[in-house]
């Protein structure tokens, strides 16, 4: 699948499409198919979105899977930093990543 | 052509047509000349006298040889205008004049709010250039 | 310490009002984007992989309590609760909000510290010695001449928009700690024959994708001509350095391709045309910035002896604290690598606690290290044990200077949004791994980057580890022999590349070569370049 993310303008926070708007969680992503210009287009210039790009993903059965390991660090948060992650009581985070 | 869209002198507008620095040196009466990032500002100094505008090209404002085209020219004495054209933002306009412009002419006219704040942004500057300010250092040892 | 006058504060507040106006323009929808990054990267703002990223700069790495305690406070107040010092001397925060960025700004304005050009196309901030104005191995006090330069740079009006970053570097010790001869300029205060002070200007050095050491162009400059001769290499870099591949951008591919001897032509004609421009300062600036340089007031007659008798103490200050150039006194180091940590971030608590422990034992002064370190550069050495004390229970005690553990790595994939590996995770288990060996293995310096772009200064390690992506997994190549000190050297791969755990162990066959080979007291870098590679290679491959 397709999906969107991005920086949250103001905040810089990572964000992912998840159809009717940006979500923290990267399970949240939808597959945008072939519109990822045209929403990318719309929300960077409604000021929603910074450095929007899509990506290659897949839908596992933990949910939404980036193909590259950078996004995954990105959904996630510092692999060495898990405390500040969204997800610090999940010791299994930062092998999901690798 | 883009309209100039501040001017910071009292003569009259120079309405010819700029022509590359390469056709210059031919043309014995043209008396306006573009200088290209690529150009060689030096070229032009052996002709100061018969010049009355440069225009200076930003195609992109993230090429600064235009600062230092600018900076050769006023340091060899030339006192006519010297205009930034193409991609002039507000946020460049006091480096600019800084390095000698005294004519902007933005393929993007920019808010006249913005550039007032812009000229009026730095009470002071640290170094000195061929424009009238007087650098920190100097306001310090007299 | 530099203190701002009227001016230099006007400087910094005005700057402070120009970039709440730019990002105001930036939400309003008045500046996209691509016109928007430019200028906040010109005041260290980056967007990064998890947030906004702000570096605050550290003009040649000298701090104040108040400025470190401050720097302590945004943290807490505006980040989660830590900072990262780098390899540049500055110190930067992950988690910054593009909405609060201007207000930071403001707080550091109030203590004399920007984020002024520490990122972008321009000049950045200028690194100097970390022993500055302590070590008894320097001529003169270097940082009055970066700080000459640090103004003649700040918002310089033809130098904003250049190729690409550019990087000086200013010393005035023969025992180069700053890494002077990998800049795009290195400047080495030194004295002639005639006994005078002048500057020796090294261009064209750096890291990166394609590393090169700065030759030397001109071994003289006179000090009332240093800004207009850095003028000159400036605009000559300006004019003719490359725009067309922002790979080969920097002053030293133009250094390598004009040939040492035409850019150095071309320097020196266009310095004799800016010397008749009057750009230089006077005389008295510099001394007038010399001044508020001058000795703090050192006590005289002070014990040289230090009561040895905890031997984890004693062990510290055989390895965290360099001779002072005043009887009495020691130059200490606060490693930022604890076993198993991050290289070179500090919690706002401890960043606060090393403010207050220069404050007490330092003339209130500090210094930020390009290994990512902390300097308290005048602690007397009658107060070494109680500062150890404290810092033993802030966690902040760990005697490794210069050893294997105290490696410098840059954020890597964990942060940085240009890299391809991470370079934290593999800095930990190296540290785990070698924990406690650190007087079997001695001096060795050990670097690691997540990218080509080298921030970590894995070209200059004795080891160097350099993260790349191979297929979509990190994989790490080893380099061996570099250095960066008065005896400059880029190192070499070894061969492939290894995964995670692989890189430690091939570390590790390597220290086994170096302890097997060793002869007398040489350091892993002597044994390396007396036996060469092979040995080496065999070890790791064979
Ligand atoms: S070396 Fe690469 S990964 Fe490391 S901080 Fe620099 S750009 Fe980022």
């Amino acid at each position: 699948m397709k999906i969107l993310t991005g920086n949250d303008l103001k905040s810089g926070a990572v964000t992912w499409w998840a159809g009717n708007g940006w979500s923290l969680h990267v399970e949240d992503a939808v597959d945008v198919g072939t519109d990822a210009e045209t929403i990318l287009a719309r929300e960077e210039a409604a000021r929603r979105v910074v450095s929007g790009y899509a990506i290659d993903a897949e839908k596992t059965a933990d949910g939404v899977r980036p193909a590259h390991i950078k996004d995954r660090i990105r959904a996630v948060g510092p692999t060495v930093r898990l405390d500040l992650s969204l997800k610090p009581a999940d010791p299994a985070a930062g092998n999901w990543v690798i | 052509m883009v309209e100039v869209q501040l001017r910071f002198r009292d003569d009259d507008a120079v309405a010819d047509p700029a022509v590359t620095v390469d056709a210059f040196g031919d043309q014995t009466n043209a008396a306006a000349v573009r200088i290209e990032p690529g150009d060689d500002a030096r070229d032009l100094l052996p002709h100061l006298e018969r010049i009355r505008l440069v225009e200076v090209n930003f195609p992109s404002f993230g090429d600064g040889r235009g600062y230092s085209a600018a900076r050769i020219l006023r340091e060899a004495g030339y006192t006519g205008e010297l205009r930034a054209v193409g991609d002039v933002a507000v946020d460049q306009l006091h480096a600019m004049r800084r390095c000698g412009f005294d004519a902007f002419a933005p393929e993007h006219p920019l808010d006249p709010a913005h550039t007032e704040r812009a000229f009026a942004t730095w009470p002071e500057v640290y170094q000195a250039t061929t424009d009238d300010r007087t650098p920190i250092w100097k306001l310090r040892h007299g | 310490m530099y203190k701002y006058d009227q001016y230099d504060q006007a400087m910094v507040d005005a700057r402070v009002a120009e970039f709440r106006d730019q990002v105001r323009r930036r939400l309003d929808g008045t500046l996209p984007e691509d016109k928007f990054r430019p200028l906040r990267l010109m005041n260290g703002l980056y967007l990064q992989l998890h947030a906004y990223m702000l570096r605050v700069a550290v003009p040649y790495g000298t701090l104040s309590s108040a400025q470190m305690r401050v720097l302590g406070d945004i943290a807490d107040k505006y980040d989660r609760g830590y900072g990262h010092f780098t390899t540049r001397q500055n110190i930067q925060y992950n988690w910054i909000k593009l909405e609060d960025a201007p207000d930071i700004l403001a707080d550091l304005a109030k203590v004399e510290m920007h984020a002024i050009q520490t990122s972008g196309n321009c000049i950045r901030n200028i690194s100097s010695d970390q022993y500055a104005g302590a070590t008894a191995d320097e001529l003169i006090d270097p940082r009055p001449y970066a700080e000459l330069l640090r103004q003649w740079s700040s918002f310089h009006p033809e130098f904003s928009y250049l190729p690409r970053k550019f990087k000086i570097a200013v010393i005035a010790s023969a025992t180069d700690r700053a890494a002077m001869r990998l800049h795009d300029i290195g400047i080495e205060i030194v004295r002639n024959e005639q006994g005078e002070i002048g500057a020796a200007f090294y261009v064209g050095g750096g890291m990166g994708r394609t590393p090169m050491i700065a030759p030397c162009i001109n071994a003289f400059v006179p000090l009332d001509q240093l800004i207009t001769y850095s003028e000159a290499c400036l605009r000559v870099y300006n004019r003719y350095g490359r725009r067309d591949n922002k790979y080969k951008a920097r002053i030293k591919i133009l250094v390598h391709e004009l040939g040492k001897d035409e850019y150095t032509r071309q320097v020196e004609a266009e310095f004799a045309h800016l010397l008749s421009q009057g750009i230089e300062p006077p005389l008295a600036e510099l001394e007038r910035i010399k001044v508020q340089f001058a000795d703090p007031a050192f006590e005289t007659g002070l014990p040289d002896s230090v009561d040895r008798s905890d031997p984890d103490f004693a062990v510290w200050v055989d390895r965290n604290t360099a001779a002072h150039r005043v009887p009495g006194y020691a130059i200490v180091t606060i490693s930022l690598k604890p076993v198993g940590g991050i290289p070179g971030d500090a919690t706002a608590d401890q960043i606060r606690l090393m403010a207050d422990l220069a404050k007490e034992y330092s003339f209130d002064e500090l210094r930020v290290t390009h290994a990512q370190n902390i300097v308290l550069p005048h602690v007397r050495k009658a107060d070494l044990y109680a500062l150890w004390t404290k810092l033993d229970e802030a966690g902040l005690s760990t005697a490794n200077l210069d050893t294997i553990g105290d490696i410098i790595a840059c954020p890597g994939l964990d942060y940085c949004s240009l890299a391809n590996a991470r370079s934290i995770p593999v800095a930990q288990k190296i540290s785990e791994r070698f924990a406690g060996r650190e007087a079997e293995i001695g001096e060795l310096k050990l670097k690691i980057s997540g990218c080509i772009n080298a921030c970590g200064h894995h070209h200059a390690g004795h080891i160097g580890i350099l993260g790349v992506d191979r297929k979509g997994t990190e994989n790490y190549q080893l380099l061996l022999g570099g250095s960066e000190g008065a005896d400059t050297s880029l190192g070499q791969i070894t061969g492939p590349g290894f995964d995670e755990d692989g890189i430690v162990g091939a570390i590790e066959k390597a220290t086994e070569v170096y302890l097997a080979n060793k002869q007398g007291e040489e350091r892993f870098l002597d044994t390396y370049r007396r036996v060469g590679m092979a040995p080496f290679k065999e070890a790791i491959y064979g």
